[in-house]
């Protein structure tokens, strides 16, 4: 049992966890004949708390509370994951990928995500409008746009064979592809890094 | 695309993908939540929420994203196969209908928008929600962002080439 517990507070290999992840689509399907996707939850929230008569955000959203319940618990599974089954270790990167944030300015391995960026302190600051307010945007309105995210197009839509969440896969990394090569660095030092 | 689309009629299909009559009971939405418990922890334990991993994955200097991604979609698409080969039903005996998503601008231009953000929050929507709950307060605001986004691609929609 002991050993089992170390296991797992290890990083989990990404052969157990997309396997894991995978089983996801038919789980859903089979509890409740639901097509996985994270994205629209943030459209429920839009709906329920801020319709304001517009039309795609007046229809019933109560009917879609199971994806608000889905989003609750990947909330309390962070929370899990991170207090009780922490990984005692400081995350591994690949050394080339520190070498490159190293030049941006980013050296703090100690959690899953960089302290330099992600914390209160920036939240008033150039780096908290960039990181925080502009990337959040960019991700809400980018995905409602494309009509799903990683979850609803790369994984459900890829794996039940749908060809425009195929071109919509191809476009979010190249869009990722852009910002990380061309403009992160600039970004980042017109923001104080 | 978009004539006699009746008002009212959402721009994005497949956006809203439950067509139940009725919405779930509280014991049904508890079954979601401990699923999502599930996905939450996986998420953290393999460190796919982490911004790093966002990095190494865009900087082609890690295999471990493509993997989980791939790995991912070849077991959901055997999960799929399997479910249609053997006619599988949901637990309460209703046929699983999977819905084809129709080609639209936004797939382009929404995935492009959206991508440069992934690159910079190191997150898609489910990470976020797993980014909060491990202590990254701060990315609640991220999130609020994100919603706003949302709203703002809903009121201008119309407006948008789709």
């Amino acid at each position: 049992m002991e050993q089992f517990i170390e296991w797992i507070k290890q990083p989990w290999p990404w052969w157990i966890a997309g396997p894991m992840i995978g089983l996801i689509v038919p789980t859903l399907l089979i509890v409740g004949g639901k097509a996985f996707g994270i994205s629209s939850s943030l459209r429920h929230v839009c709906a329920m708390c801020v319709p304001a008569n517009i039309p795609f955000f007046t229809y019933d959203w109560k009917k879609e509370l199971w994806n608000i319940a889905f989003v609750i618990g990947v909330a309390i599974g962070g929370f899990i994951g991170h207090y009780l089954l922490a990984n005692p270790e400081m995350i591994e990167v690949a050394e080339s990928t520190q070498r490159d944030l190293a030049a941006l300015g980013i050296t703090d391995y100690r959690s899953i995500m960089p302290h330099e960026i992600f914390n209160w302190e920036n939240l008033f600051t150039a780096k908290g409008l960039l990181f925080f307010v502009i990337g959040g945007f960019l991700v809400g309105f980018g995905t409602r746009y494309a009509g799903g995210c990683t979850s609803g197009h790369a994984i459900m839509g890829i794996s039940s064979l749908q060809w425009p969440s195929v071109v919509a896969t191809i476009f979010f990394m190249a869009g990722g592809f852009l910002m990380t090569h061309v403009f992160l660095g600039p970004l980042m030092k017109l923001v104080g890094f | 695309m978009g004539t006699a689309v009746k008002k009212g009629d959402k721009p994005n299909v497949g956006a809203t993908p439950n067509k139940e009559q009725k919405g779930e009971s509280p014991l049904e939405l508890l079954m979601y939540l401990i699923i999502g418990v599930g996905f939450g922890i996986i998420f953290i334990k393999a460190e796919i929420v982490s911004w790093f991993r966002i990095q190494e994955m865009f900087r082609l200097q890690s295999f471990f994203m493509y993997g989980v991604i791939g790995s991912a979609i070849v077991v959901g698409a055997l999960s799929i196969q399997v479910i249609k080969w053997f006619n599988i039903k949901t637990i309460k005996g209703d046929k699983i209908i999977i819905s084809d998503k129709e080609f639209r601008k936004g797939q382009i231009i929404g995935g492009f928008i959206f991508g440069l953000g992934w690159a910079l929050t190191g997150a898609c929507p489910g990470p976020l929600f797993a980014q909060i709950g491990s202590g990254f307060t701060v990315i609640l605001v991220t999130l609020i962002s994100a919603v706003a986004g949302t709203w703002v691609y809903g009121r201008f929609s119309h407006k948008l080439p789709n």
